[in-house]
């Protein structure tokens, strides 16, 4: 979209060094000059809200590792011990904790962002499928750094996630051994999972990067759903226009952050996981955290192992495969009546799935969750049809028009008209 | 002027979010808590011994020295040392030596057995061949200074607390 | 152009609180009934302990729970520090000195010596195993005690709690307090409680009125007792309570004032784009 940088560093030493590692240019081009729909609202700022949320995870998890001791005698106490004993530890833990579900808060809003506007369709689909990778990977991560304190969810929840292989034919038993490096899991379990849970962030800012890269090639989309025309008209730099807007709504996702670290710390968290983890005893009611209940309540709501298994990861895969189930030509969800409708609809079914995975497993909250789970799936296998049958709203014929349109009718059909080349 | 104001606030938070990541490398509460001062017993230690004990991680040496080993500790021309002290500015009693049994070369521990004590009688670094005389004084060999006294007080004639 | 869409902002809100909603789970049914909210010094954004309150609690816990339950998380030396119940240090060294600490001497055999600050409130049993066979069952830990227990109020209640005003995390002193003052009500069965999760407990009634002596005036009464224990043991799960929320209003004033900055800048910025 920038097409090859016309970056010029000003100083003579500059210029030496980007003729021999363009690294300038690239940052030129890619964040200052980078250019940027005029039309964006504040929807578009999660992905620098998620980019901040990442850093921030990664830089309390550091500082965190040098104090946490991931062995099933230690484990409990170094947690203990950081929030009593290390400088700031509290804060450090706090923030860590709560920062992985204000990462899923912003990651979930990024997602239905992007599904409300079409942000899957061509060409973006490579960039789309990037983010159900990111989105994988995210899940991994929280799940084994959920075990590291060793309470008794840590523990019971390692169990049950890793006990999902199990229901693979023949092979599942050895998988959840492997997986374990031993009969339940233990010790082994938990060094392993702190290994890979220090690894996993690294592999999604590596993916990360493939995404903005992606998203780069192929530009953004914005509300009206149409590409950039004319960058002049159409477009704004992204320096200082987008930097500035996305550091108003980074501070701003922060003092919510900041409101569960300091007076709500352990809100999100679940009180047994302050309880050492028993391998002999098992909680009364046990809960994944709350940003995997919707998939846990699809596991649940199947009444086969194996079934139950493949409908939770198919309502992620499934993801990956909507820029092709889509069949509309128009790309935002702004001027599309019947999507729109279905969207929100499917917004509801998805937080209704939320509560029921924190519900018993049993009566109605079974007959829901096979409802609901049944229209979390329909919803992805209408969108054929509904591309084909629907009658869309007008699209505008340009980013400066959905602007113009939107500021004061009439002036912006006479710009948009002389603009046309 | 808002431009200034947004970016000296966004100075001023970045310095203060930094602050509790630097302030994590710090000392812990328990690690301070943790170098309470320690007791030695000083009946446990013959005359020419020498006891080590652990205060905060590191070797504090405790010595008995010997009439002989006190002499040639005072007898020593403070013109020819590297780090001139006098001993009685070391000790607060001539046969009891106290120091943090660290290298002040590069953290090593020397060597304090008999035979080992090298060419002055005191303490011979093994890592890079520093010599201590019995004031623990440095003699010959790179450590810069002599080794360091620690605070200790004596409870009655029997016993010590360092720390 | 109108770059703040309402609409979107409320969606964006209903986005995220639909997925908050999510966040506690309800305990199963037969947990008994849901323990009442008490007025606790500590709650709400501007919450702080009650000094006398957490020294009385100290004293209740020493007198009565500490026969079964160990506090192996929490260090002498906590009592004294800013906080908490802020016992002097020549008060903390004198009560340390009064537990028995497991150690070695100089010939390397185990002893016993009298406590310092540094150390730990000792373990009641050496092991769970020593507990089980002396206790019937195994006392649990009390460090974290408050913060290990919590009731649900239900959908959609719960949600109440997170938010600026209502913000509520008390759920476990709630229980503590309801089992203990509120819990033992069959006169016959002084192993049944109203508020354990199945109603038998081990733990026969362990304090009426009257069982510990208060020289500060405080009744001396088993709901007394009761909430300065609690408070106690709250403190013990979250000794850096007071620091939090002190460091947290700095926070929130710092970030509303940047983020208002902000909010100017990004219009200034964005007012010749329009």
């Amino acid at each position: 979209m920038s097409g090859p940088s016309t970056y010029v560093p000003k100083s003579a030493l500059g210029r030496w060094f980007e003729s021999r590692l363009p690294v300038m240019g690239l940052v030129h081009s890619s964040f200052i000059a980078y250019p940027t729909p005029r039309n964006l609202n504040y929807f578009w700022t999660f992905g620098a809200i998620l980019s901040f949320m990442l850093g921030a995870q990664i830089v309390t998890g550091i500082v965190l590792a040098m104090h946490y001791t991931p062995h099933t005698a230690f484990a409990f106490a170094s947690v203990e011990h950081i929030m009593r004993d290390v400088n700031w530890g509290w804060f450090l833990r706090y923030a860590h904790a709560n920062g992985a579900s204000m990462f899923f808060v912003a990651v979930y809003i990024h997602m239905f962002r992007g599904l409300y506007y079409g942000s899957y369709k061509a060409p973006r689909e490579v960039l789309w499928i990037l983010g159900v990778i990111i989105f994988l990977l995210m899940m991994a991560t929280a799940f084994m750094g959920y075990v590291l304190p060793w309470g008794q969810m840590s523990f019971w929840g390692a169990k049950v996630i890793t006990s999902l292989f199990s229901a693979i034919p023949f092979v599942g038993d050895s998988i959840t051994t492997l997986l374990w490096g031993g009969f339940t899991v233990d010790n082994p379990t938990l060094n392993r999972f702190f290994s890979l849970h220090y690894l996993l962030p690294f592999m999604i800012a590596g993916v990360v990067v493939l995404h903005v890269w992606a998203l780069h090639v192929v530009g953004q989309n914005n509300p009206a759903g149409v590409e950039i025309k004319n960058v002049q008209r159409d477009a704004v730099p992204f320096t200082p226009y987008a930097t500035i807007k996305d550091s108003f709504a980074v501070v701003v996702f922060t003092i919510v952050f900041c409101w569960f670290i300091f007076y709500v710390p352990n809100y999100l968290g679940h009180s047994d996981n302050y309880i050492e983890a028993n391998p002999l005893v098992t909680p009364s009611h046990i809960v994944p955290e709350w940003y995997f209940l919707p998939f846990y309540a699809i596991l649940r709501a199947i009444p086969s192992k194996l079934g139950g298994v493949l409908a939770m990861f198919g309502s992620i895969a499934i993801l990956a495969f909507l820029p092709w189930l889509d069949t509309s030509k128009v790309r935002s969800g702004a001027f599309r009546p019947v999507f729109k409708v279905l969207f929100w609809v499917f917004v509801v079914v998805c937080c209704g799935l939320g509560y029921l995975g924190a519900m018993p497993a049993e009566g109605g909250y079974v007959i829901a969750s096979r409802i609901l789970t049944l229209l979390y799936f329909l919803f992805f296998l209408s969108l054929p049809f509904i591309g084909w049958f629907e009658t869309t709203k007008p699209v505008p014929a340009t980013i400066a028009d959905a602007v113009l349109a939107k500021s004061g009718g009439s002036v912006a059909l006479a710009g948009a008209a002389h603009e046309k080349p | 002027m808002l431009y200034i104001a947004t970016g000296a606030a966004a100075a001023v938070g970045a310095a203060a979010t930094a602050w509790p990541f630097i302030s994590q490398m710090n000392p812990d509460a328990a690690t301070i808590a943790a170098g309470a001062p320690v007791e030695v017993d000083l009946k446990a230690i013959p005359e020419g011994g020498i006891m080590t004990v652990k205060w905060r991680g590191n070797p504090i040496f405790v010595r008995h020295r010997t009439a002989k080993e006190i002499k040639e500790a005072q007898d020593v021309n403070l013109g020819t040392l590297r780090d001139p002290e006098p001993d009685a500015k070391r000790v607060k009693k001539p046969e009891w030596l106290v120091v943090v049994g660290v290298c002040t070369h590069l953290g090593c521990v020397p060597l304090g057995a008999p035979g080992q004590r090298g060419e002055y009688d005191g303490w011979f670094c093994p890592c890079h061949g520093s010599q201590f005389d019995t004031s623990g004084r440095i003699r010959q060999g790179p450590a810069p200074s002599n080794l360091v006294v620690p605070n200790y007080v004596f409870n009655g004639d029997t016993r010590l607390t360092v720390g | 152009m109108k770059l703040f869409r309402t609409s979107s902002l409320l969606a964006a809100a209903a986005l995220a609180f639909g997925a908050l909603t999510m966040a506690n789970p309800v305990m199963a049914a037969e947990a008994g009934p849901t323990p009442e909210r008490q007025n606790w010094s500590f709650a709400g954004p501007f919450g702080q302990f009650d000094r006398a309150q957490l020294q009385r609690g100290f004293f209740v816990y020493r007198e009565v729970c500490q026969n079964c339950h160990s506090l192996s998380r929490v260090a002498f030396r906590n009592l004294s520090e800013k906080g908490g119940p802020e016992f002097s240090e020549s008060q903390i060294k004198a009560l340390a000195a009064e537990y028995p600490i497991k150690d070695f001497n100089d010939a390397g055999e185990p002893i016993e010596r009298p406590g310092r600050p540094a150390d730990y409130f000792p373990k009641r049993y050496p092991n769970d195993d020593a507990a089980k066979a002396a206790q019937g069952a195994v006392p649990p830990d009390l460090s974290v005690m408050a913060k290990a227990r919590s009731y649900s109020r239900g959908f959609p209640l719960f949600l109440l709690d997170m938010l600026p005003g209502m913000a509520y995390q008390e759920h476990g002193v709630d229980y503590i307090y309801a089992l203990l003052a509120k819990g033992y009500t069959k006169a016959d069965d002084e192993k049944w409680n109203a508020y354990f999760p199945g109603h038998t407990i081990a733990m026969a009634k362990p304090m009426g009125d009257g069982r510990v002596d208060y020289t500060d005036g405080s009744p001396k009464t088993l709901d007394q007792y009761t909430r300065d224990v609690s408070a106690f043991l709250m403190w013990a799960a979250e000794p850096k309570l007071e620091e939090r929320k002190k460091t947290g209003l700095r926070v929130m004033l710092f970030l509303l004032v940047f983020a208002g900055l902000l909010y100017f800048t990004k219009k200034k910025v964005w007012a010749d784009a329009h």
